[in-house]
């Protein structure tokens, strides 16, 4: 029998057709676009000046301060310049361009393919490679790993999560993961086993993809029995940080809190390789899996992709801007961004390219609430987003922060579900920022 | 019969006996308040805009009684004749204030920028500045989505539908400043209404190097400094290659109108430039 999480979600179209391409390598890029701000938290400050050469995998950017991330050259070549360069959302930010050369790795990085199983570092040697090597999440929010696997003190994790969920439609790319790497995946998570200390870790993997559920479970047989593979009713937001815990352990994370508090550490399918690669191959997180999809697109793939690859140079190896696509997303259709500039580069928590028609991305326009209360049964948080909505249009932020607009993880299955078609999540987000902001400045007093 | 009587009888005794332990009550708990503050909310304009920094037309007209100079207090709405006769009923005195208009510092038409993406959420400048940088290439102008005129009491400020900018009416705006609140990219500045209603100012917040801004925006200031020259009263300073010309030393004289190569320092009801004498000598031939 298959588990899910206890409230609200949604049943979105269930498009997965890249799934059974493999993970293609990207070719050579001319000139690539490494941007400062890849994680959540400070940005990173350069560590080479312009006109420096250097080696694939050399730091190039250190992290600064608590929340931070190292950056690693993901091509051999020169430094052309370090200026503001636009993100996907047309906002300057500070980027390392490389022009491009050739791909020599730099040295002490094991690129042996062959799978090392012996853990040989300590607890303390685990954390200080993965933050050396730059490893942050790659569900999405792209926290820095080092610091989730460090709980703060008087807090202890008793188990592991895996988010191999994958809840969004289109994307496949930690499907070809759990495939293609999934005795890497499962040496990952023991390491984050040992850097934690847990006895015991659960991989959550939704029930449409019984490849990658069998293919794990056959390897873990073997030697990981520790590890879990549990099986997921297919449903969005299960990827969500706060569901998949209360799929897999049913256990309720406090209002504001964070796993930790509960005693569960939640990490992606994709960072326990990362985390694999960096701690038994030395190799820095420069590349990701990602799946360039859309229904448009005559030829779906999945690559391994490095950081700094501009979407235009994505789309001219797929074939070109397909005729239809009227919107490009970086990421799923529910939680994916517009990309405005083509100019801008990928990241490493990218996951996904999607492709959109006109059929597909029409807006129908606004109509009243008819108080069907389908937002309310679809909230994954318990939340009344109706409410929300009018409360935040009013700019009641007393009520607002009463009736918890905190606790919104902006998964958008209000406004995905709503017959009149209100901009729930657009109300709620802009409301959401501004309550934080409120009780951040209340508890800073 | 009996029952109607008896009604309307309980009924009568019942509210005179409250009526009377509302009148004793009343009397009881009275607040005691300076009556003046009803005076001086007679004499505000009375509508709750909150341009003055205060919750309404009440808290100021608190304000203003406590206070012990009226000088940090201004109604915006008002202006100078309802400070005055406020001072006049409070037995004060007041300084006259410059009176001041809402300023919408972007020339960013369709035609000046062209667009570059097409925005097809929900239109408000909020959430569209949340998500991104905006329809054209520069990040710094005008998104178009209105909250400026969403926020207006006085109905002062509304969308031009073909330039897709905020127009502000110069009769009815009272600065009160809501607009300049509600604008999530700090476009729209408060400015002295200056002598005759006439005012210069740079039609730009673009932040970007010259080549940059240009590239975005046909009319955009790239900040080369040749106002900064001209300007005989140093009222143009230059800063993160945008120009900005104080309003308090600005004496009109219209040269940097003139030396703008991108035409963004704009005047406002200016007479018409009289062509210069040699053009007037081919005219007249």
């Amino acid at each position: 029998m298959s588990r899910t999480f206890s409230l609200g979600g949604i049943h979105p179209h269930d498009k997965k057709i890249s799934a059974n391409r493999e993970i293609g390598e990207f070719p050579l890029v001319d000139t690539a676009y490494i941007s400062m701000s890849q994680h959540l938290g400070s940005l990173s400050e350069p560590v080479v000046a312009k006109g420096d050469r250097v080696l694939t995998g050399q730091l190039i950017a250190k992290s600064t301060g608590f929340i931070s991330a190292n950056i690693h050259s993901p091509y051999t070549g020169i430094i052309h310049n370090i200026e503001p360069w636009p993100d996907l959302s047309g906002n300057m930010v500070l980027h390392i361009i490389v022009k491009v050369e050739e791909d020599e790795w730099i040295k002490g990085i094991d690129l042996d393919p062959s799978v090392e199983r012996n853990i040989k570092l300590s607890k303390e040697e685990i954390i200080k490679r993965i933050a050396e090597c730059g490893i942050v999440g790659l569900g999405g929010a792209a926290f820095p790993t080092h610091i989730k696997l460090t709980p703060p003190p008087g807090k202890k994790a008793d188990i592991l999560i895996i988010n191999g969920a994958e809840c969004e439609p289109y994307l496949t790319s930690d499907y070809r993961l759990m495939m293609e790497k999934a005795e890497e995946l499962l040496v990952g998570t023991k390491i984050m086993m040992k850097a934690l200390g847990v006895e015991k870790a659960v991989i959550g993997i939704e029930e449409n993809k019984p490849g990658a559920i069998k293919k794990l479970k056959d390897t873990a047989r073997k030697d990981y029995s520790e590890i879990e593979i549990e099986s997921l009713k297919k449903r969005y937001p299960q990827g969500g940080e706060k569901q998949l815990i209360d799929a897999l352990v049913r256990r309720r994370v406090p209002s504001m809190g964070l796993p930790i508090d509960v005693g569960v550490v939640v990490q992606n399918v994709g960072t326990a390789v990362a985390v694999y690669e960096a701690v038994q191959k030395n190799k820095p997180l420069i590349d990701g899996i990602v799946t360039i999809t859309g229904d448009c697109l005559p030829d779906q793939r999945n690559f391994r992709l490095r950081v700094g690859t501009t979407f235009e140079k994505i789309i001219d190896v797929v074939g070109g801007m397909p005729q239809e696509a009227v919107k490009v997303l970086s990421g799923g259709p529910m939680m994916g961004k517009a990309i405005s500039k083509l100019t801008a580069a990928t990241v490493k928590s990218t996951s996904g390219i999607l492709f959109l028609s006109q059929e597909q991305t029409k807006r129908a326009p606004e109509n009243n609430c008819i108080r069907c209360s389908k937002c309310v049964q679809a909230c994954p948080m318990g939340l009344e987003p109706y409410l929300l909505n009018k409360l935040a249009r009013a700019s009641r932020m007393d009520d607002l922060e009463e009736n918890m607009i905190q606790d919104c993880i902006e998964c958008g299955c209000c406004a995905y579900t709503c017959p009149s078609c209100i901009p729930l999540l657009d109300n709620i987000r802009i409301a959401k920022a501004s309550v934080l902001k409120i009780m951040r400045s209340r508890a800073r007093k | 019969m009996n029952t109607v009587l008896l009604t309307v009888l309980v009924l009568s005794i019942l509210g005179l006996v409250l009526a009377l332990v509302l009148y004793f009550v009343a009397q009881k708990f009275k607040v005691e308040e300076d009556p003046r503050i009803d005076g001086v909310q007679e004499i505000l304009p009375g509508a709750n805009c909150g341009g003055c920094g205060e919750a309404g037309c009440r808290a100021f007209a608190e304000n203003c009684v406590k206070a012990e100079s009226l000088d940090s207090l201004f109604c915006p709405v008002g202006g100078n004749e309802t400070m005055k006769m406020v001072a006049e009923y409070l037995g004060r005195t007041i300084d006259e204030k410059a009176p001041r208009i809402a300023v919408v510092r972007c020339n960013g038409t369709c035609e000046n920028r062209p667009r570059t993406t097409i925005y097809d959420g929900y239109v408000s400048c909020s959430v569209m500045a949340a998500l991104y940088a905006g329809e054209s290439e520069c990040r710094w102008g005008c998104l178009g989505g209105g909250d400026c005129v969403a926020v207006c009491k006085f109905d002062a400020i509304k969308m031009d539908g073909v330039t897709g900018l905020p127009v502000v009416d110069e009769d009815k705006c009272t600065a009160c400043g809501a607009c300049v609140k509600a604008c999530p990219k700090a476009i729209i500045e408060l400015r002295n209404k200056g002598p005759k209603n006439r005012r210069i100012f740079v039609s730009c917040v673009n932040k970007d190097k010259g080549g940059i801004a240009r590239k975005a925006c046909g009319v955009a200031c790239i900040g080369c400094g040749k106002c900064e020259k001209i300007c005989p009263f140093d009222a143009i300073t230059i800063n993160n290659f945008l120009a900005y010309i104080d309003p308090d030393k600005c004496k009109l004289c219209r040269k940097c109108v003139a030396e703008c190569p991108t035409g963004a320092i704009h005047e406002i009801n200016f007479p018409v430039r009289l062509p210069k004498k040699e053009e007037a000598i081919t005219v007249e031939q």
